[in-house]
């Protein structure tokens, strides 16, 4: 195997790597290979010294998983010690009741923030029943005859039916921005603890 | 051999290597291999490791019409191989004590 075929394998078996890996990967082995072919060695002997692709290729994507490993050992948490536990057990009447009030509050906000929406969506709700009572009037008018009486009600239906509209639009941005809110809230919530983890 | 210890012993190595010159990869090996042989990917992650930790810096140069990439060793690096020395006079006196133990329980 001479050096293209070599460097050409490699980019194949570390396919899964990302590119600027890869490419350093490369340029890394092809100096390796020109600095043999430097002191004599034919290209094929220096791909030889290098050894077998597979194994190559097998050793690379090693380092990178016990990388990963030795991250994820990192996060890894401690055991709790007699003493802390404890404490953990005779604090409970205290932090449990402290931790029951912080989630109330947090569901009552939330409970505050849907019941915004829910009204927003009863306003768009009541026009839209408006609109359509106030076409029912408007026939109901004119076949009593009472024809400029009906017209009347047709336009204020009509109004009330682009008011719905604009309403409909405002209540849907309302609702994707407590949904956005509440993801993103949750992000946060859950980064405090895995942050907390990590110091430990 | 225990990884870490591994790791932290070819750190120092490759450190070594290029403590008195900059040196290039395959000088590298060449360098290391009376004393420990060395791949390829083991040398790739291990000057990575020390580029991360600021002990080394990379440049190229132009070696016969195409580019090497030469180590040059940091104060920081220089600092590490001085602590490896201190820290291995502790290990040594330890190492001491422990097989003389041994000898007194046969």
């Amino acid at each position: 195997m001479n050096k293209k075929d070599f460097l050409a394998r490699l980019r194949i078996g570390l396919g899964k790597l990302p590119q600027s890996d890869i490419d350093e990967r490369l340029n890394f082995y092809s100096e390796m290979i020109d600095d043999r072919v430097e002191e004599g060695l034919s290209e094929e002997e220096a791909v030889k010294e290098i050894g077998p692709i597979n194994l190559v290729v097998a050793q690379i994507i090693a380092d990178y998983s016990s990388a990963g490993s030795n991250k994820a050992k990192t996060k890894t948490r401690r055991e709790l010690k007699p003493l802390e536990i404890v404490l953990i057990v005779l604090g409970s009447p205290i932090w449990v009741s402290l931790l029951i009030a912080a989630f109330s509050v947090i569901i009552s906000i939330y409970a505050v923030l849907w019941s915004v929406i829910i009204a927003l969506w009863s306003v768009f709700f009541s026009l839209a029943a408006c609109f359509l009572g106030g076409l029912a009037a408007a026939a109901i008018f004119t076949l009593k005859g009472n024809p400029v009486t009906g017209l009347a009600v047709l336009g204020a239906a009509l109004l009330l039916a682009g008011l719905s509209i604009f309403a409909f639009y405002g209540c849907l941005a309302a609702s994707r921005g407590v949904v956005t809110l509440t993801k993103k809230s949750v992000i946060w919530i859950k980064s405090l603890f895995i942050k907390k983890e990590a110091a430990q | 051999m225990d990884i870490q210890l591994k790791r932290g012993l070819l750190d120092v190595c490759v450190l070594a290597a290029i403590k008195d010159e900059d040196s290039y990869g395959y000088k590298i090996i060449k360098d290391m291999k009376p004393y420990i042989e060395l791949s390829e990917s083991t040398l790739y992650t291990i000057l990575k490791r020390l580029e991360t930790a600021n002990m080394l810096t990379v440049h190229s140069l132009e070696h016969g019409g195409r580019l090497r990439k030469y180590y040059h060793i940091t104060a920081a690096g220089v600092r590490r191989i001085e602590e490896f020395k201190h820290d291995w006079k502790e290990i040594m006196s330890i190492y001491k004590f422990v097989t003389k133990e041994n000898e007194g329980n046969e």
